[in-house]
């Protein structure tokens, strides 16, 4: 049997801010498992720090900041067209999206409205990234907790809408096709039929997953009752998107804000909710919602007026001063900009409020008592993009 | 047959070596036909397609690459119980392996009570991953270990109580007389095709083939190597030659599991007594039976592997105390009151 | 603020009943340590309350006002940057000696304000779908202090990690103040304005490396300063 010694200062421990005395003579309380930062199940590189009792979690504390880029600091010394450029980063699944609430305050700085086609085509592609971004967590949910199939079938289909979005705007993963008073180019031609028809496979993929994962009884053993948020500590924390609706809040901002910003005024489409709270219910919802995005996505192709797809804006984008904050419905949840200006070429503050960062607050507070794979399962359902969380 | 006559010690290292060599012989073609090309099929890719046609050298790669790599002990490993881990599992799989009857004489050891031992032999994997567990020093691998002790003991005796319905039907514990009365047995009267244990031991078989799952680790029952939380659990620290011993015994494992399934349930390597194969020419056409049944079953385990998720240990536990453990019970009580009535 | 663009006709602008109603409630419930306010109308509102209100105020919004939903909270540095703002080449000629421009005087955003760092932060209410902004300003320039919203919204926990260690406003009340992004040892506040950007300290913006003389020759650079940009919005 060996004996171990404390092999780290202290200095070291404070750094880590992670218990380092590690105990081999089997003693199961206070035992510290560090997941991560480079672990298969969080998808990129966050760590959290477990302490364990046997194989129940006593505490969990997640640490960030291995991928912080500092977009904020950056913004203070970047024009709009170059943060818009860098704001593509944040939610590198969620493509277009991240661009869109930026873009829309600054619109509402200088009082510009993009013409309708603009809208729509911003709403279209905004509806693709949700597509691929949720597409993507329907098969990868199966991975973490064991499936290993569906994720394959996830990419293979994923490919299709990137596909889609690679016509249009010329980038698969960071479009930056988005400025203020419109967008950059207009639609290919041919591309709504092609786009109607991969949404089609959209809706197999769906229904495939449907199928494999939540007709499973393991997967339904494994997501029942697992991570159960009450929507009262929901609300508090400041979760969004699929997280809030699952656990019976029923708020979306495509429909219950931003009116007139984007083209939801004028479509038909439902909410999804569901009253459990639990990881379950997390990923019924983001089923649903990809059901609904591909229907969106019909109705924006077949809607989708003509005109001008830019507003005239002066050449060199000045922004006159004011503060405005808008945020919109991202695929991972509410992703909102504040943006401060003071009249100048570059904005003087830009606040990110990335949905990921409120959703992973959660986690001390949510995985206390859980078992260790039942982390992965939470932490997958809760679905949060690495450099959301860090910007 | 043939007119040779070896010395005990000569004919001791010519089954040995013709064992060793059916085993890992059938566990390349396994590793091959599934790991490379069925699970890549139903993941819509194709797998290995460079080394060899189709990729079919593949396996002969990957052993070389395995084999060059730098034998890496970690600061605090307990290093002779460290380095002798891999080898305590793979010499469980060729314990088990040696009492398979492959023709009418044509198995490595002669047993009387081979099905006892066989049995009993397959639990020493148990002991090779704990210390993998332990000494690897390494909390994921102790968390691997310490599931799958936990594991494969709770799913040990759903296999063992599965099995006796066999023996109890057969009655006898040498697996030459279980493949001999599936042979020559018959259903109802009816002996077409023998009395493989497949039909009239079904639940026995489900209970086998699930206890099965969870012996070898695999997915739904693969906490113990949960790739996306524990990273290769027990296995983590493992490289170079030791892990490729693991790899080996995992898939040889399935093999010798799968032969030991054919055997008791689908007749083994004999084909019914009524289609009147001789008894010579079963010396040639036995291996070629047993092989194919036993890859056919290693087929199905490799499937459910690719298709499940896994269940968390509790449920896994829950599953085999509360569920199979009786439902074995019971299939034993009703096949004893059956054998004496009928 | 009200767009400055001119529209078709001179926009006739309705009064926000629903944001007007809650600015009054607000100066109901917190007398004096409201402000000051500014409603968007049909958008949003924003209001600046007290230092010492500020704790207070996360009570009556969320329990009074139905804001139950946190958005976010974190701070604005009003001090203008000493290192210039267009781009990066401003921060290195600063950073290599030269004097600065004079930045300009500070200018507070919205609802005015007095302190260098004011903390903000946003609620929702869900129900009948209304955010609003509340500011505050904190009590010193040097050492900014303000009560938590911990106890209220458990969610500004990480908020007011960030803001600390982002900021320096330390939050009493808030237990946990430690470092959220940043590792453990980290000196300073880097959102702060006098904190350069650390990415041109670590390598010069390639402008200046471009004009840079070769090894050796020592004291060239002065005169190779590089050109002035436009501003124009690259493409």
């Amino acid at each position: 049997m060996t004996a171990v010694t404390d092999r780290q200062k202290l200095s070291y421990i404070a750094q880590q801010a992670a218990d380092a005395r590690i105990n081999v003579e089997l003693e199961t309380e206070g035992m510290t498992l560090n997941l991560g930062p480079q672990h298969p199940a969080t998808h990129g590189t966050l760590r959290i720090v477990a302490r364990l009792d046997g194989e129940q979690v006593v505490s969990a504390d997640p640490v960030m900041g291995y991928m912080h880029r500092g977009y904020e600091k950056l913004a203070e010394v970047r024009t709009y067209a170059q943060i818009t450029t860098l704001v593509n980063r944040i939610d590198w699944l969620g493509s277009f999206a991240n661009e869109v609430p930026f873009i829309l305050a600054a619109e509402r700085l200088m009082g510009v409205e993009a013409p309708p086609r603009a809208k729509w085509i911003r709403t279209l592609l905004f509806e693709m990234a949700r597509v691929a971004n949720i597409g993507l967590f329907l098969g990868e949910m199966g991975l973490q907790v064991g499936a290993v199939t569906p994720a394959f079938y996830a990419f293979r289909d994923r490919e299709f809408v990137l596909n889609q979005i690679e016509a249009v705007t010329g980038g698969r993963f960071h479009p930056n096709f988005d400025r203020i008073g419109g967008i950059k180019d207009d639609l290919p031609k041919g591309w709504i039929e092609e786009t109607k028809a991969v949404m089609v496979k959209m809706r197999d993929f769906c229904d495939e997953m449907e199928d494999l994962l939540l007709g499973s009884e393991i997967f339904a053993a494994r997501c029942r009752g697992i991570g159960v948020i009450p929507p009262d500590v929901a609300l508090q924390y400041g979760l969004s998107g699929a997280n809030l609706r699952a656990s019976g809040i029923d708020w979306d901002l495509r429909r219950d804000g931003n009116h007139g910003l984007l083209a939801y005024d004028e479509l038909d489409f439902k909410v999804w909710t569901h009253p459990d709270g639990d990881s379950f219910a997390r990923f019924w919802v983001r089923l649903q919602e990809v059901r609904e995005a591909t229907k969106l996505v019909d109705q924006l192709c077949d809607g989708m007026p003509s005109g001008s797809i830019q507003a005239k804006v002066p050449r060199i984008i000045k922004v006159p001063a004011g503060e405005a904050f808008v945020s919109t419905e991202n695929p991972l949840g509410e992703m909102g900009y504040y943006v401060i200006s003071t009249g100048d070429l570059v904005p003087f503050r830009v606040k990110i409020r990335s949905a990921s960062f409120n959703n992973v607050s959660i986690t001390p507070w949510l995985l206390r008592g859980v078992y260790v794979p039942d982390i992965i399962t939470i932490l997958g359902s809760l679905y949060f993009i690495l450099g959301d969380i860090d910007r | 047959m043939l007119a040779l006559h070896l010395a005990y010690w000569q004919e001791t290292i010519l089954r040995l070596v013709i064992g060793l060599a059916a085993l890992l012989g059938l566990t390349g073609a396994v590793v091959y036909l599934y790991l490379f090309k069925f699970v890549s099929f139903m993941q819509s890719r194709l797998g290995p397609m460079e080394a060899g046609p189709y990729g079919s050298l593949q396996l002969l790669a990957e052993v070389g690459k395995w084999l060059q790599k730098e034998d890496v002990f970690t600061e605090r490993a307990d290093r002779f119980v460290f380095a002798a881990s891999p080898f305590v599992v793979i010499l469980s799989t060729f314990l088990l392996f040696v009492v398979v009857p492959a023709g009418p004489t044509d198995e490595v050891a002669h047993m009387s009570n081979s099905l006892l031992y066989a049995l009993a032999v397959s639990a020493i994997s148990v002991i090779g991953i704990l210390m993998a567990g332990w000494a690897s020093a390494n909390k994921y691998a102790l968390l691997g270990g310490l599931r799958a002790a936990g594991q494969l003991v709770a799913y040990e005796l759903p296999m063992v109580l599965a099995v006796i319905g066999v023996v109890i039907s057969a009655g006898s514990l040498n697996l030459q007389h279980i493949v001999a009365a599936q042979s020559t047995g018959h259903v109802f009267g009816w002996s077409g095709i023998g009395n493989p244990y497949i039909l009239t031991q079904f639940t026995g078989f489900l209970i086998f083939l699930i206890a099965m799952q969870a012996e070898l680790t695999q997915t739904p029952f693969d906490m113990p190597v949960a790739e996306s939380e524990l990273v290769a659990g027990y296995m983590v620290e493992y490289t170079g030659i030791r892990f490729l011993v693991y790899f080996i015994a995992e898939f040889a494992t399935a093999i010798g599991f799968s032969a030991i399934a054919a055997t008791l349930f689908l007749g083994g390597w004999g084909l019914p007594a009524s289609w009147g194969i001789g008894h010579e020419a079963m010396h040639v056409v036995g291996p070629i039976v047993i092989s194919a049944k036993t890859v056919l079953l290693t087929g199905v385990v490799f499937w459910v592997r690719f298709s499940f998720p896994r269940f968390r240990e509790d449920q896994l536990q829950r599953l085999a105390w509360k569920f199979l453990i009786p439902l074995a019970l019971g299939n034993i009580v009703v096949t004893a009151c059956l054998k004496v009535a009928f | 603020m009200t767009p400055t663009e001119a529209s078709d006709d001179a926009p006739e602008v309705e009064p926000d009943e629903l944001r007007d109603g809650l600015v009054a409630r607000l100066g109901e419930l917190l007398g004096d340590g409201l402000v000051d306010s500014h409603v968007d109308p049909g958008r949003d509102v924003t209001v600046r309350v007290t230092t010492g209100a500020w704790a207070k105020a996360a009570e009556e919004i969320r329990y009074v006002l139905g804001a139950r939903y946190f958005c976010f909270l974190s701070a604005i540095d009003w001090m203008p940057s000493p290192y210039g703002r267009y781009l990066d080449s401003d921060v290195d000629k600063v950073l290599s000696g030269e004097a600065a421009k004079d930045p300009g005087p500070q200018v507070q955003g919205v609802c005015g304000g007095d302190s260098r760092i004011q903390v903000f932060a946003r609620v929702t209410n869900v129900r009948d779908h209304w955010g609003m902004t509340i500011k505050a300003d904190t009590t010193s320039n040097e050492d900014p202090h303000i009560g938590t919203w911990t106890k209220v919204y458990a969610g500004a926990d990480w908020h007011e990690r960030e803001t600390w260690e982002m900021y320096g406003v330390t939050f009493d009340g808030h237990n946990g103040l430690r470092h959220l992004y940043l590792p453990s040892d980290f000196e300073g506040h880097p959102l702060r304005k006098d904190f350069p950007l650390l990415a041109r300290i670590v390598k010069p913006w390639p402008g200046i490396v471009d004009v840079e003389p070769m090894p050796l020759v020592e004291g060239a650079d002065e005169a190779d300063a590089p050109a002035e940009t436009d501003g124009e919005a690259p493409a």
